[in-house]
């Protein structure tokens, strides 16, 4: 076994740090880019999640991969999508700073 | 019993004109739309005088007694088993009689105006605005219950306010329209509280029920009273107010000189013949309870008419504009009516009032439409309403004369004339029960006949003016419906009416009066006497007289200042210490707690807006913070 | 022992490479460190013996999702421009609120008690994957495969509407 000596515990910290930090760089980023590449390592920490969970308590079935696989679907789905309205509000505000993008206010 | 229920169709046929010329009589020639509410009138006035004919002559008096038909009804709003509105056609005597009345002035009226109003802008609007007129007054004298003739009563309202506001372009019209709507429309007031109090007391709306002798309103007399009266006879006495406005009696009367502001045919239909006779409808619609069980409200009644028919007559001598002229004597004769319903009594030969008062409603319609339309004549032919611009006219317009000289002679009680029966029945039901109001009634008759004479004299008589071009007669359009009027006036005083229109139904025999008709037909003549000598010639006798009376004089010029009472009233008193408080509590107590509201709501929003900033991550770090906060509450806190 | 020092490497890879991915001012670096994070992620499925979930993370996120936003980088920044800095206040705030996130969590999890399944396992080799996954039968993901496939094609045609330029017709209006 390749996973000897680590206990599911380690996963899960390396996953929970991993989200905390996307989710710093959510709040602290004003790049809509960048905000976006927070979202994909909120993402990635879930599929970590996941996995460790599949492959330590519940090793008879593959919920937890097919989990991450379709995450994974639905994170390229996603990325296509930001990045097409990213570089829309790119034409329209010459700028994709998140402060300078509120039209959506009173 | 025969089927009436064709006569729904009576008044539903103006109705459907109204909608059709209406919604659609701007996209034909205007022109069509005259002769398409002519038709309809003429098909409704057919129906009319077959239900006349069927009603009177086929059918009679069953055991004596001409019954009163409901031809249609329906329940429309229920209240209590008893006390429900209903919709209805109610076919009696004098509905049957108003019928007859309405159509025949109706389609006069509809005639005369394809020539009076031709040219006029706005014609379709004015043959749609007769339609209704004439649906709401049919609807009114057919009405089963005294709810439904509220509700057509406030129709021939509005159709009024339309009419008298034709011209709206012109600023007297206008305001004279509103003046008769507000007028009419606070005596309304009083019309509705006594249909609640009414039917309150009396747990019916029904007319028939209402007017039947062992009926609610008859047995139940003892009941609370107040002042000294009975329930019944306030209620009574509030519904005589809502008929007192509507004929335009004193003190309610000032809308109607001023509702002459409408086109002339309109005056002649609305406020000469039929609408303003609503007053004197209603009075004997609900005949009997005002005779058995209120006797106090129909003294009241002819007290009223009393006083009014002598106060407008005084008016009606001095006044220089031809149709207030006739705006007064209509006053004065509908005093009359009501007078003749006040001296009545129920039943048999005592209700000759009643049945006086339906016959010279008749009558007056007839020849009160005819002098209107005569004079719309010499409006038309002499461009001004003012007596004073006319004179001569006799040589110019020979048919207007000859109808007008009848309708003068009619109205005065010449025999064997239509008004000589009337007004006769009129003296002597007034001299066997209230001598005062005969007396009243009397000197009434002199005067009519002086005021009247003045007018023809002055229009017909007298020296030529300067015209804008020579008068000419009216159209053919114009004079066919003056001389079926004509004729109407000549004949109908021989109409059999105590066989037909009593107060209980029951045929009686009438017979002419010599005590009263010689004496009539004598002070009538010397009214005419008096206004030959001072107005066929050119005279200095009025000038001289007007002098010797200058006070009674000036008074009955100015109308005895009702106006500018009812101004000083209305500007001085009550808009000054009532509407001006409330103005001011309105504007500084209720507003301003709604601008507190509003005023509230703006700044707190204002306030707090600045929360929805537009910036992502604001809404990303509540939500984020919120979320740690919650789990931190749920997980940690309240579970354990 | 090899193991533990793969993970802690990996690990260690993971959380300072995520940190920089938030914190460094040039957007390019960024999309770069995002890559090393992604592909040693790839390294403990490897680790965990998920070897086709390795792949896929490998050619989709690092070799497509991380293209994409460079891409994307290139279209709408220039190559030298510097992120501004986050406001102290924003950045203290920010990371209150993380850190006690993250405390919350990891006691939470730390406090829980797990308790492995003694079934038999499933190795997930491709074989197994391939079959569960277009399977319609017990432990069979016929239906989340389908879903997911209307799911790109939208995201597919959504992307292409939302990205096009507008033509000339519609600009006029």
């Amino acid at each position: 076994m390749m996973t000897e000596g680590i206990p599911l515990e380690y996963f899960l910290i390396v996953s929970t740090l991993m989200f905390f930090i996307g989710i710093f760089g959510f709040l602290t980023r004003k790049n809509l880019i960048t905000m976006l590449m927070s979202i994909e390592l909120i993402l990635n920490s879930v599929n970590i999640n996941f996995v460790a969970f599949n492959s330590y308590l519940y090793p008879h079935q593959m919920q937890g991969q097919f989990y991450s696989l379709i995450i994974i679907a639905v994170a390229a789905a996603e990325a296509a999508v930001a990045i097409a309205i990213i570089i829309n509000i790119y034409r329209n505000f010459r700028s994709i700073e998140t402060d300078k993008v509120d039209e959506m206010k009173y | 019993m025969t089927n009436y229920s064709y006569t729904l169709f009576i008044p539903l046929i103006p109705l459907a004109m109204f909608l059709l010329i209406g919604l659609t009589g701007h996209k034909f020639k205007p022109i069509v739309s005259g002769y398409a509410g002519t038709l309809g009138l003429t098909v409704a006035a057919f129906l009319s005088y077959i239900t006349a004919i069927r009603y009177f002559f086929i059918e009679g008096a069953v055991d004596g007694t001409y019954p009163m038909i409901k031809a249609v009804s329906t329940v429309w709003l229920r209240f209590t088993d008893t006390l429900h509105i209903d919709l209805g056609v109610l076919i009696d005597p004098i509905s049957v009689m108003m019928l007859v009345v309405i159509t025949t002035v109706s389609l006069m009226v509809h005639l005369y105006s394809l020539g009076y109003m031709k040219g006029e802008r706005g014609f379709a609007r004015f043959y749609a605005f007769l339609s209704l007129f004439s649906f709401s007054m049919l609807g009114l004298v057919l009405a089963t219950n005294i709810f439904q003739m509220y509700i057509f009563w406030e129709l021939v309202g509005v159709s009024s306010f339309l009419l008298i506001g034709f011209y709206y372009e012109k600023p007297s019209a206008v305001a004279a329209s509103k003046k008769a709507f507000i007028v009419t429309r606070f005596a309304d007031l009083g019309f509705l509280i006594g249909i609640l109090m009414l039917s309150f007391t009396t747990d019916t709306f029904d007319f028939k029920t209402l007017t039947s002798l062992d009926g609610p309103i008859i047995t139940s007399t003892a009941g609370a009273s107040f002042m000294g009266l009975s329930v019944i006879t306030w209620s009574l006495i509030f519904i005589f107010i809502g008929g007192a406005g509507k004929s335009a009696m004193f003190p309610l009367h000032i809308w109607l000189p001023d509702a002459m502001e409408g086109p002339t045919p309109v005056s002649a239909l609305i406020h000469a013949a039929t609408m303003v006779v609503a007053g004197v409808y209603l009075v004997a619609r609900l005949f009997p309870a005002y005779a058995i069980a209120a006797p106090d409200a129909l003294h009241v009644v002819g007290y009223v008419g009393g006083f009014t028919s002598l106060f407008a007559a005084v008016i009606a001598i001095t006044q220089i504009d031809i149709k207030r002229v006739l705006a007064f004597s209509t006053m004065s004769q509908i005093g009359y009516m009501m007078m003749s319903l006040g001296v009545s009594g129920y039943g048999d030969h005592e209700g000759l009032g009643y049945m006086a008062s339906m016959f010279h409603l008749f009558t007056h319609a007839m020849f009160k439409a005819l002098l209107f339309l005569g004079a719309g004549a010499i409006i038309h032919a002499v461009h001004s309403n003012n007596m004073t611009d006319m004179g001569g006219l006799r040589k110019y317009m020979p048919i207007t004369h000859i109808t007008f000289l009848i309708a003068c002679l009619t109205i005065a009680g010449i025999p064997p004339l239509s008004g000589f029966w009337s007004k006769d029945e009129i003296l002597a039901a007034a001299l066997h029960h209230n001598p005062i109001l005969f007396g009243i009634g009397f000197g009434v008759a002199g005067l009519t006949a002086f005021y009247m004479f003045r007018l023809y004299y002055n229009i017909f008589w007298g020296t030529d003016r300067h015209y804008h071009h020579t008068p000419h007669e009216a159209p053919a359009i114009m004079t066919f419906p003056l001389l079926f009027l004509a004729v109407a006036s000549v004949f109908s005083g021989f109409l059999p009416f105590s066989h037909m229109v009593t107060s209980d139904g029951k045929p009686f025999e009438a017979h002419t009066d010599m005590l009263v008709a010689i004496p009539s037909v004598v002070i009538a003549l010397i009214g005419i006497t008096f206004a030959t000598i001072m107005y066929k010639k050119p005279s200095t006798i009025p000038d001289r007289l007007a002098g010797s009376i200058k006070g009674l004089y000036k008074a009955s010029l100015n109308k005895f200042w009702f106006d500018e009472i009812y101004l000083f009233v209305t500007k001085r008193v009550i808009f000054a210490y009532i509407s001006r408080p409330i103005a001011w509590f309105d504007r500084h107590v209720v507003d301003a707690t709604m601008n507190l509201v509003g005023w509230t709501v703006t700044t707190a929003s204002n306030k707090i807006k600045g929360l929805q900033s537009g910036q992502l991550q604001q809404y990303a770090m509540v939500f984020v913070s919120s979320v740690v906060i919650l789990v931190l509450l749920f997980v940690y806190l309240i579970s354990k | 022992m090899n193991n533990q020092v793969m993970f802690f490497l990996l690990s260690a890879i993971i959380l300072i490479f995520s940190v920089l991915t938030v914190t460094t001012r040039r957007v390019l670096r960024a999309a770069v460190y995002l890559l090393f994070v992604l592909v040693a992620t790839a390294g403990i499925y490897f680790q965990l013996q998920y070897n086709f979930l390795a792949a896929v993370q490998l050619t989709v996120y690092a070799g497509g999702i991380v293209v994409l936003i460079i891409f994307s980088i290139l279209l709408t920044s220039h190559i030298s421009e510097r992120a501004p800095r986050a406001s102290a206040a924003k950045a203290a705030l920010s990371a209150l609120a993380t850190v006690a996130g993250a405390i919350l969590v990891l006691l939470t999890v730390l406090q829980f008690n797990f308790t492995p399944a003694r079934l038999e396992k499933v190795e997930p080799t491709v074989t197994n994957v391939g079959r569960a996954l277009v399977s319609y039968k017990e432990y069979g993901y016929a239906l989340p495969f389908e879903a997911i496939s209307i799911l790109l094609l939208a995201a597919m045609i959504g992307a292409i509407v939302v990205a096009k330029k507008e033509s000339n017709q519609e600009k006029q209006k």
